[in-house]
C-alpha cells in the first residue's frame, strides 16, 4: 500500500521534536509544582529552549535538506533565524519573570507552555517548503498569541485586544487560505519549490495567479502588520499585558520575515514585478502613517505599536529592492535583474535581526519598571528615569537612539545597509522618503529621551528587578551599542545564510 | 443545461439564500438553523465535486457535532441579537454597495472569456476510494502537518482550559485542630458599657 513511501529523515527536525515533548513534558509536570513563584518550569522553559539551540547545533549541515516530502526545509537562513529565535524567546521568558509572578492571573504553568507551543509554531513558519505548513505555522503560533493576549482575565482592555486580535487573524487567515487556494488552482502544487519550478516554465494561469497573489499578500500584510493591514497592531500592543507585547512584538518578526522570503522569493520569484508594486505601497504607507502616528500617542505601548509598523515598511523596502527592473534598449522589454538581491535580502535580515534585538530591550525596560499593580506603560511614567536610576535611563536611551537610527548604534547600520541596498536598486525617490519619515520618526523618540533627562519625576520609588533581569536588559543595551560599533557580525552571519540558503 | 449543472446552480442557490439568512435573521435559533442549512447544502456541492470525504466529514462534524452544540448554547444563553447588532441595519446600506462593488470587480477579473479555467478532465477510474486516497496521503506525504494540527488542537485545548479554570471551588471545611484550641476571648468579646439613666 505505502510501496513508493519513504520514511523521513528526522534529524533535520531534531529541534522541533525535542519542542514538543518538553513542551507536553513541561505540562504535565506543572500539574505536581507547589511553588507559587514556578521556578521549576520557568528553569525547565529556559533549559528547552537552550537545549534546542544546542540541537540546532549539532545537527547542523552545510547543505539544503529537505524532508516530510519536501514539506519541511532546513537551510542557512532557518538556522540562523532559528538560533535568533531561541535566543530571543530566552529573554523574553527572563524578562516577564516578574511581571507574570507579580500577577496571579497570569502566574500559571499554561503562561510557559503556550510561550513553547507559540516558539514551535514559528520554527515551522521559519522551515515551511508547503503552503500547508506555512498555514499550520501561523496558526499554531496565533492561537497561542490569542490565549496568552486574553490570559489576564481581570482586565477589559487585554480581552477586547484578544477579541480583535481573534477575528481579525482569523479573517486574516481567511484571505492567506483563499491566496494559496487560487495558487494551487493555478500552478497544481502546493509545495515552495515545486511552484516556484512551474513558474519558471511559464505553465501556470496567469490571471489566477495574479488574483490569487493579491490575496496572499493581503493575508501576509495581515500577519506583519503593515498599512493598511495594520489596525489591529496598536490595539493588541497596547491592550495585552506587557509581557505578551514583548513576544507578540519581537521573536514573530523573525518568523514573519522567514515566510515572506519562503514565499514570496522562493516561490513567487517570477511574478516579482507584480507583487513588487504591491510592497512598496505598502512599505511607503507603513512608514508614513506608523511614524506620524506614533507622534500623538501618549502611552508607550501603543507608540512602539506604530513605530512597529513602520519599522516592518522598512524591513519590506530591503526585500522589494531585491529584483530591479530595467528597459532593455534592443527590445523595449523590461527584464527583471537580480543582481542586488542578495544584498537587499540580507540587508531586510540585518534589519528585522536588528530590530528585534531592540524591541526586546524597549518592553523589557517597560517590564523593568513595572510592578505588582503598577503598569509603567504611559509615556509619562518614564519623565525623570535619570534621576531615579541614572544606568538604566542610559540604557532605554541608546534603545531609543538606536531605535530612531542615530549612528553609531545598530538601528543606524540596519537603516543605512536597507538605504544602500534601495538606492543600489536605484529607488532614489524611495530612499529619500524613507530617510525623511525616519527624521519624522527620532522626534518621538527623542521625546523619550527628554522626558527622562528633563523632567521631574513622577514617583520617586526606586527601580527595583531581579539581579538577572538587572543584567540581562543591561547586556540588552550594551549589545544595542556594541553591534552598532560592530555591525559586520551580524552582517556577515545574515549574508552568509542567504548566500548559502538561496538558490538561483 | 445538463442535470449535474443544474443541481449546481440549485444548491449554490439554496445555499446563498441560507448564508444570507444566517446574517440577516432576527432569530438567533434561525439563523443558526439556517447556518446548518448552509453546511448541508455545502456538502452537496462537495459531493457533486467526487470530494465524498469532505462532503462526509462537513454533515458529520459541522451538522452532527459543532452546530447541534452551537444551537444548544444559543438556546440556552438567550441571546437578545437585536441589541447586539443595533448598528447592523445602519451599515448595511454602506456595506452591501462595498460587498456588491468587489464582488462585481472579482467578476470582471475572474469572468473573462479568455482567461477561463478549463474544466477538469481528470476521470476517478472506477474502484478508487476517494477516502482511502486521502488516508494515504495524511499518512505519508502530509504527516508532518497533520502532527502539528494535532498540536493546534492540543494548544486550543490548553488555552481554553487556561482561560476558564479559575481554581478549585473553596469548600465550607472546617479545620478541627483550630476547633479544639480555641478560647473563649476568640468567640467572645466582653464590652464595657457606661449604664444608661433615664
Amino acid at each position: 500500500m505505502f510501496d513508493n513511501f519513504v520514511v523521513p529523515n528526522l534529524q533535520p527536525a531534531a529541534p522541533e521534536i525535542f519542542l514538543v515533548v518538553m513542551a507536553s513534558a513541561i505540562l504535565l509536570i506543572d500539574l505536581f509544582i507547589k511553588d507559587s513563584r514556578r521556578t521549576v518550569t520557568f528553569a525547565l522553559s529556559v533549559l528547552t529552549l537552550l537545549g534546542c539551540a544546542v540541537i540546532q547545533f549539532l545537527t547542523w549541515t552545510p547543505d539544503i535538506t529537505y524532508t516530510f516530502s519536501n514539506m519541511f526545509v532546513d537551510d542557512q537562513m532557518a538556522d540562523v533565524l532559528k538560533l535568533f529565535l531561541y535566543l530571543a524567546v530566552v529573554m523574553v521568558l527572563f524578562y516577564s519573570r516578574a511581571y507574570v509572578v507579580d500577577r496571579s492571573e497570569m502566574n500559571k504553568g499554561e503562561y510557559y507552555v503556550l510561550t513553547l507551543f507559540a516558539t514551535l509554531g514559528m520554527m515551522v513558519m521559519i522551515s515551511a517548503n508547503n503552503f500547508v505548513t506555512v498555514y499550520i505555522g501561523i496558526e499554531l503560533l496565533s492561537l497561542s498569541l490569542y490565549a496568552m493576549v486574553a490570559m489576564n482575565r481581570a482586565s477589559l482592555a487585554a480581552s477586547e485586544a484578544a477579541m480583535k486580535y481573534f477575528v481579525l487573524g482569523a479573517l486574516a487567515s481567511g484571505l492567506l487560505l483563499y491566496g494559496m487556494s487560487m495558487i494551487y488552482g493555478a500552478t497544481g502544487s502546493l509545495e515552495i519549490t515545486a511552484i516556484a519550478e512551474v513558474l519558471r516554465n511559464g505553465g501556470a494561469n496567469g490571471n489566477l495567479l495574479i488574483f490569487g497573489l493579491i490575496f496572499l499578500i493581503a493575508g501576509m500584510a495581515f500577519k506583519l502588520g503593515v498599512v493598511p493591514f495594520h489596525m489591529w497592531i496598536p490595539d493588541v500592543y497596547h491592550g495585552a499585558p506587557t509581557s505578551v507585547t514583548l513576544l507578540i512584538g519581537s521573536a514573530p518578526k523573525l518568523a514573519a520575515f522567514a515566510i515572506v522570503m519562503r514565499l514570496l522569493v522562493s516561490g513567487l520569484f517570477p511574478l516579482a514585478a507584480e507583487w513588487q508594486n504591491m510592497l512598496i505601497i505598502m512599505a511607503v504607507l507603513s512608514m508614513a502613517i506608523g511614524n506620524l502616528a506614533a507622534i500623538a500617542q501618549t502611552n508607550i505601548k501603543r507608540m512602539l505599536a506604530y513605530s512597529a509598523i513602520s519599522h516592518m515598511g522598512f524591513m519590506l523596502l530591503g526585500i522589494v529592492s531585491g529584483v530591479v527592473g530595467s528597459v532593455d534598449p534592443v527590445t523595449g522589454d523590461i527584464i527583471r535583474d537580480a543582481r542586488f538581491a542578495l544584498n537587499a535580502y540580507s540587508s531586510a535580515m540585518f534589519y528585522v535581526v536588528s530590530y528585534v534585538l531592540m524591541s526586546l530591550g524597549t518592553f523589557g525596560m517597560i517590564l523593568l519598571m513595572s510592578r505588582s499593580g503598577f503598569e509603567a506603560d504611559t509615556l509619562d511614567d518614564f519623565k525623570g528615569l535619570n534621576q531615579r536610576s541614572p544606568w538604566f535611563a542610559a540604557i532605554m536611551m541608546m534603545l531609543m537612539f538606536s531605535m530612531a537610527g542615530i549612528p553609531f548604534f545598530i538601528g543606524f547600520f540596519a537603516k543605512f545597509t536597507v538605504l544602500m541596498a534601495v538606492i543600489a536598486a536605484g529607488y532614489i525617490w524611495f530612499a529619500i522618503v524613507a530617510v525623511l519619515f525616519s527624521l519624522i520618526g527620532a522626534f518621538y523618540y527623542l521625546r523619550v529621551v527628554k522626558l527622562m533627562y528633563f523632567d521631574a519625576p513622577q514617583d520617586e520609588t526606586p527601580i527595583a528587578a531581579d539581579a538577572d533581569m538587572r543584567l540581562l536588559i543591561s547586556a540588552n543595551g550594551i549589545a544595542v551599542a556594541l553591534f552598532g560599533l560592530f555591525p559586520q557580525v551580524i552582517m556577515t552571519l545574515c549574508a552568509f545564510s542567504l548566500l548559502r540558503s538561496l538558490t538561483p | 443545461m445538463d442535470f449535474q449543472t443544474f443541481v449546481f446552480y440549485f444548491l449554490s442557490a439554496i445555499l446563498v439564500f441560507a448564508a444570507l439568512r444566517v446574517i440577516t435573521a432576527r432569530n438567533p435559533v434561525h439563523a443558526a438553523l439556517h447556518l446548518i442549512l448552509a453546511f448541508f447544502t455545502c456538502g452537496g456541492i462537495w459531493a457533486l465535486l467526487q470530494a465524498e470525504f469532505l462532503a462526509i466529514a462537513i454533515i458529520l462534524v459541522y451538522v452532527g457535532a459543532v452546530m447541534v452544540l452551537f444551537l444548544f448554547v444559543v438556546m440556552m444563553l438567550d441571546i437578545n441579537l437585536d441589541r447586539i447588532r443595533q448598528g447592523f441595519w445602519n451599515y448595511l446600506p454602506l456595506g452591501a454597495v462595498l460587498g456588491l462593488l468587489m464582488v462585481m470587480e472579482m467578476g470582471l477579473v475572474l469572468g473573462n472569456k479568455a482567461l477561463q479555467i478549463p474544466a477538469s478532465t481528470v476521470v476517478t477510474p472506477p474502484g478508487v476510494s476517494n477516502v482511502k486516497e486521502i488516508g494515504k496521503m495524511m499518512f505519508t506525504d502530509f504527516v508532518y502537518p497533520f502532527e502539528l494540527a494535532s498540536i493546534v488542537l492540543l494548544v486550543g485545548m490548553i488555552a481554553a482550559i487556561a482561560l476558564t479554570w479559575r481554581g478549585r471551588k473553596k469548600s465550607k471545611y472546617v479545620n478541627p485542630n483550630q476547633q479544639v484550641f480555641v478560647k473563649a476571648k476568640d468567640r467572645l468579646r466582653v464590652l464595657q458599657m457606661p449604664v444608661e439613666k433615664d
